[in-house]
């Protein structure tokens, strides 16, 4: 048995407030390990709030940046820890990121792919998107599969993650909640949308999901929390509360991914050439798209 | 926090809770436990992000600042709440006894502000003597009177101002700008009347108040939808489907509701676009406040 210590650090921030919001890192951080927590994921743009719209570049870090490099110091040894922030790219570019701070250091960037721009989004408006696509490896000895919001709402992302080797999905979130609907089991929509997702990621690719998704308001919009981590069978591990901020641990047992994909081998089954082949040819023929959206087709 | 009567019966057409008199449509029923949280941590959190301990509203003794009333003292505590009674000398006696129920029900501070010397004040001197004011007038005048009054207070009683707007009547422009829609915050802006009147049972309005017909309380026997010629919940439905739903005119006919119904709703959402927007700043510079330089409301300055 490989036990696991997941802390979701279901927190609010500081819209623009960089130094706050550190500041409440590292607290958490220091309940954390008192915790025992080897793995701590804090949401997307924990470290400066969302809705920044002008202050992207105001509160920007290099991935180098001391304020990083100083948490990552302080989680020590033994702990791992996600968080989120805006990256100013060596030719200045803004993205949506999420680092890796382990062993003292950055370990990895992570940038958001698909940034969404509907409905109440703009984040196209004030940040590039990601390039890369990968899974990394942590020193806790799994391969971490990371993604920002609504890269989850793209399948490639987690099949991807999973083709290269994931067995943790790490999705880091500051979702909005809307439709609180009578209709909706639960009462708000966007929290029952979510579910679904976590569930069929973690069975479809036989890892663990871990959600973190913030709590707080910012302007009209409420974060509405709810982190959630699931296993390689799709059932629910935790699911914290929705809108309490706090830190919320579970300890999971890693040797479950192996069993999960003994059991049911659907990633082994998996044929990433067949998809790359077909993937061109539905590129070159045009994407099913009709042909005055795609003139080079 | 448990959810009120309708949430329990949601999936009846048309419930009636304690036999009120008015219409619930079904697809507009709300989570009402998830909808009192949500707004009761929305204005928590802004008055923690503007450093406001207090909050003060316009409470007329209609549904919805009675609706505000009771969100703002839960998330609050009654004590750092002011409730503002404003009547003009038109206003009906009933108003004022609903609206002191609430006070005495929720324990709140509470003050009583005739606006009547202010808004006849002005007439007289603006108005020939035998002229009188259109409603229009008045009524705009008397809205933007209670504003002033209320922004006075804010600084006398150093509270934020609450607004009690309700989604239907901004999207149909039944409003006065600068007047009753003036607001630090908009708690319930994104309910329409049919949802305020849901979370109002939950949240224990007055029977008495919940029972009366919505009115701007102008002059007597003036009703809201006397005014607009259609039920709020024909109102609301047809908002639902067009604005939320985006059906569009002729999804909306497909579902069975009136073309001429529609088309008046559409009408006035259309031509009272400019009350829900900031005025447009001719632009001119390299960066224009509200075109290209967007920042949230809240942020910090420099520190030290």
């Amino acid at each position: 048995m490989s036990k696991l210590r997941v802390g979701m650090a279901q927190i609010d921030a500081r819209l623009g407030d960089l130094e706050a919001n550190v500041r409440a890192h590292r607290q958490l951080l220091a309940q954390a390990r008192g915790e025992g927590v080897d793995l701590l994921v804090f949401p997307e743009l924990g470290l400066t709030g969302y809705m920044l719209q002008d202050l992207n570049a105001e509160v920007a870090m290099r991935a180098d940046d001391p304020r990083l490099l100083d948490l990552a110091e302080a989680a020590g040894p033994d702990l791992s820890m996600v968080v989120g922030f805006v990256e100013e790219s060596a030719d200045h570019r803004l993205y949506v990121a999420a680092a890796l701070l382990e062993e003292g250091r950055v370990a990895h960037v992570v940038r958001k792919a698909y940034l969404p721009s509907y409905g109440l989004f703009d984040e196209r408006r004030f940040f590039g998107g990601g390039e890369v696509l990968r899974a990394v490896d942590s020193r806790l000895g799994l391969r971490m599969g990371i993604s920002i919001c609504e890269d989850f709402w793209h399948l490639g992302v987690p099949l991807l993650h999973a083709f290269d080797g994931a067995h943790v999905l790490v999705n880091i979130s500051s979702s909005p909640g809307r439709d609180v609907a009578a209709a909706v089991e639960g009462g708000l929509g966007t929290a029952e949308s979510w579910r679904p997702l976590l569930r069929t990621y973690a069975m479809l690719t036989g890892s663990y999901v871990v959600f973190v998704n913030r709590v707080g308001v910012e302007e009209s919009v409420t974060f509405w929390g709810g982190s959630e981590v699931v296993d390689p069978g799709g059932q629910s591990a935790y699911r914290a509360p929705l809108h309490d901020e706090g830190l919320f641990v579970v300890e999971i047992d890693t040797d479950e991914v192996r069993r999960q994909r003994v059991a049911t081998p659907l990633m082994r089954d998996e044929r990433p050439e067949l998809l790359l082949r077909q993937l061109e040819r539905v590129i070159r023929s045009g994407g099913g798209l009709p042909d005055d959206t795609w003139p080079g087709g | 926090m448990t959810p009120g009567p309708v949430a329990d019966d949601s999936q009846t057409a048309a419930p009636s809770p304690r036999g009120v008199p008015w219409e619930l449509p079904e697809e507009l029923l709300i989570d009402t436990s998830m909808a009192r949280r949500i707004i009761v941590r929305f204005i928590r959190s802004h008055m923690d992000q503007t450093g406001f301990d207090r909050a003060v509203l316009g409470l007329s003794g209609g549904i919805d600042s009675a609706l505000v009333a009771y969100l703002a003292a839960e998330a609050i505590g009654p004590a750092n709440l002011l409730c503002l009674l404003m009547p003009y000398r038109t206003s009906s006696p009933a108003s004022r006894v609903d609206a002191e129920a609430v006070v005495a029900e929720l324990g709140c501070a509470a003050k009583v502000i005739e606006i009547t010397p202010l808004v006849d004040g002005y007439f007289d001197r603006a108005l020939a003597s035998s002229d009188k004011p259109s409603h229009l007038r008045l009524g705009n005048f008397a809205a933007r009177a209670r504003m002033a009054v209320l922004f006075d207070h804010s600084a006398a009683w150093n509270g934020l101002v609450l607004g009690t707007s309700n989604k239907t009547e901004s999207l149909l422009g039944y409003t006065t700008i600068f007047g009753d829609n003036a607001a630090a915050l908009q708690p319930i802006g994104d309910l329409f009347k049919s949802q305020v009147r849901q979370l109002s049972v939950a949240v224990g309005v007055p029977d008495a108040i919940l029972r009366k017909a919505p009115t701007a309380d102008l002059w007597a026997g003036q009703t809201d939808e006397q005014e607009v010629g259609l039920s709020y919940a024909e109102i609301d439905r047809i908002l639902h489907w067009l604005v939320d739903r985006r059906r569009g005119r002729d999804g909306l006919r497909a579902m069975g509701f009136e073309p001429a119904n529609i088309v008046r709703v559409e009408r006035l959402i259309a031509g009272s676009e400019f009350k829900r927007q900031m005025a447009p700043v001719a632009k001119l510079s390299l960066r224009t406040p509200g075109v290209d330089y967007l920042y949230p409301r809240r942020r910090p300055g420099p520190s030290g």
